[in-house]
């Protein structure tokens, strides 16, 4: 008796915790940290009743490598830049979208649809995006800087007091742009010129950084770093002096999208997740807390107009935006990349 | 019996080391043999490409200039680290525990922290120059941080104290008399430390090198944070290939011929002092 009363104990134990997992369909998110408001899980929650867990992730890279390790395994939803999900998407790691499932969509401006890297929106939500370009102090930099040239042959008054962005792609680009090259190029002699301009540049370079160059110019230690246009805004919260400019040359349009997984269980539980984060009042939230611009046009007509008098790059326009070129994945040219940084941050 | 409880004693022991360390070298190795894949990952098909791409002469310079930055910083640390050793081997024992745990105090905060305090001192802004400038000693601030000096500090400091445990060992267990029957004889206190107690503590010198040439050779977050990414080490070579290039298989290449060079050298090494140990047992 007792035995049977503990075997049924036991089966119901388990068909709870079973219809726990696939009734309610718990999805695994993976995140940047901080890149999304904290009630946001509870509160999607409550709205669809399907739970859901957030993991962080550092760096674009880190995920990639976790995912390609597992092929996705534990992962619902993925954020990570367009070139990263294009690169999984090539390796059937991300999953095609039903549209039907995310009628939001509709939100977003009729540009974020037309991404280079996924013309249509096939497999890849846009969460946010923005340039690339030259974040200073106006206070100690008394001529705007108008041309990445400016960073590339700094004049006396900055040398020694400028940065780059460290990661391959931003730390080729300047140069890139400068010389009127694709910021995609894999071709040898284009990439050998910009490699030429770049060693120089080091010379003259005070670190190349990822992570604390805005607070370098709030303290004074640079006047001028390579910086994207949200960053540079956590600079300008701090000093109202420290002022961000495309240069003349261009930018890069970065994105960081949402993308499911193939390997996903739950992909309808997914779906319905990036459809809550489309949401005029959600999405709204990143531009205002993070200060970075999202492609949701209902979220982007919701903002408090001081901000972008405080922030005016939160206001280029999609149009503007879209002339510019999107980083993609290099394919077989990241092994020449890769040398070629190399030998920039190597050399002497 | 016996070799029953050697295996009951030594097999944790190893099943640690073979799942964390043996079985992950080895995917390692057989990994360098493989071909990237387009969009990172690893194609299974055999090659030694990576080889051929990892005996270019830039990575045989970022291995020198590594081994060079990590052999100044080995130095340095002896010279700091063996005359602290001394004094806490010859201060009362009472006292030399408290020292010790002095010594490894730094090392319960975390080693980015530690790191980010270094560039709060160092920095054109920072602590240092300000003070300097402020007592009218430097009129601009010194070029302190985003160099190798900042990098040779950096992990001096973190080091050092690995330095001190090693020598402080080997100190420790020498036998006072050796000392005083030197001093008895008529050698002077500089020829008994020449003499006698250094070439006695050469294991602990070799030992305490080895600890910190090779934590430091490897080391990739004090050149990016203290070096501002313009030095790149071999620890950086490797970070990068695997995490910014996606390129598991080059990367895995460059870490096995680092390991193999590793291994070479802590070889030669226990060769060297095998020899030693034997020719003064047949003295």
């Amino acid at each position: 008796m007792i035995k049977k009363t503990l075997g049924l104990g036991v089966c119901a134990i388990l068909a709870t915790l079973s219809s726990a997992a696939f009734a309610e369909g718990k999805i695994v998110i993976s995140n940047w940290d901080g890149y999304m408001p904290k009630e946001l899980l509870e509160n999607f929650t409550k709205e669809t009743g399907i739970a859901a867990e957030m993991t962080v992730h550092a760096t674009n890279e880190e995920i990639m490598g976790k995912v390609v390790a597992s092929g996705g395994k534990g992962y619902d939803v993925l954020f990570v830049s367009g070139q990263f999900g294009e690169a999984l998407h090539k390796l059937g790691l991300a999953a095609d979208l039903d549209h039907g499932n995310i009628p939001n969509l509709a939100n977003l401006y009729p540009e974020a649809m037309k991404l280079s890297h996924d013309e249509g929106l096939k497999y890849s939500v846009p969460y946010a995006w923005g340039t690339t370009g030259l974040c200073y102090r106006s206070d100690v930099v008394t001529t705007a800087p108008s041309s990445w040239n400016d960073l590339l042959k700094p004049s006396d008054a900055v040398k020694g007091k400028t940065t780059m962005l460290a990661t391959d792609r931003w730390l080729m680009m300047p140069a890139l742009l400068a010389l009127g090259y694709s910021i995609n190029t894999v071709k040898e002699d284009e990439i050998a010129a910009a490699k030429a301009q770049l060693i120089e540049t080091k010379k003259t370079l005070l670190t190349y950084d990822d992570t604390t160059f805005y607070q370098k110019l709030v303290s004074g230690e640079a006047s001028m770093v390579e910086a994207w246009d949200g960053w540079c805004n956590y600079g300008i919260a701090e000093n109202a002096q420290i002022k961000y400019v495309i240069p003349k040359e261009g930018s890069d349009m970065w994105v960081d999208t949402m993308v499911v997984t193939s390997a996903s269980e739950n992909k309808a539980a997914a779906e319905a997740f990036i459809n809550y984060v489309l949401k005029p009042d959600v999405h709204r939230w990143v531009a205002e807390n993070i200060l970075y611009k999202v492609p949701n046009k209902a979220a982007m007509d919701a903002l408090d107009p001081k901000l972008i008098e405080q922030y005016p790059n939160l206001g280029l326009s999609p149009s503007e935006l879209l002339k510019f070129e999107q980083l993609r994945d290099l394919g077989e040219g990241q092994k020449l990349w890769s040398k070629t940084v190399t030998e920039i941050t190597s050399a002497n | 019996m016996v070799v029953s409880r050697r295996i009951v004693l030594t097999g944790p022991g190893i099943a640690w080391i073979m799942a964390l360390l043996v079985i992950p070298c080895a995917l390692l190795l057989v990994n360098s043999f493989f071909e990237r894949g387009i969009y990172g990952g690893i194609d299974y098909i055999f090659t030694f490409e990576n080889y051929a791409r990892a005996i270019d002469p830039l990575y045989g310079e970022i291995f020198w200039n590594s081994a060079r930055v990590a052999g100044i910083t080995t130095l340095i640390s002896l010279a700091l680290g063996y005359p602290a050793a001394y004094c806490i081997a010859l201060s009362p024992k009472r006292r030399q525990m408290a020292l010790l745990i002095l010594v490894m105090l730094p090392l319960w905060s975390n080693y980015l922290i530690r790191t980010y305090a270094w560039m709060v001192l160092l920095n054109g802004e920072g602590l240092i120059n300000r003070s300097l400038i402020g007592l009218g000693l430097i009129e601009a601030p010194l070029p302190l941080l985003y160099n190798d000096f900042a990098i040779i500090t950096g992990l001096t400091y973190a080091y050092v104290p690995f330095m001190i445990l090693a020598l402080f060992s080997s100190i420790s267990k020498l036998a006072p008399e050796l000392r005083e029957a030197s001093t008895d004889l008529g050698a002077s206190p500089l020829m008994t430390f020449w003499r006698v107690t250094f070439p006695l503590t050469l294991p602990g010198i070799a030992a305490g090198c080895v600890f910190v040439f090779v934590l430091s050779i490897g080391n990739f977050v004090t050149p990016d944070l203290l070096g501002g990414g313009k030095r790149t080490m071999i620890g950086n070579l490797i970070y990068d290939q695997f995490l910014t290039a996606r390129d598991w298989p080059f990367g895995s290449a460059i870490a096995a011929i680092v390991i193999f060079i590793m291994m070479a050298l802590l070889t030669l090494q226990a060769v060297l002092i095998n020899r030693r140990d034997r020719d003064e047992k047949t003295v």
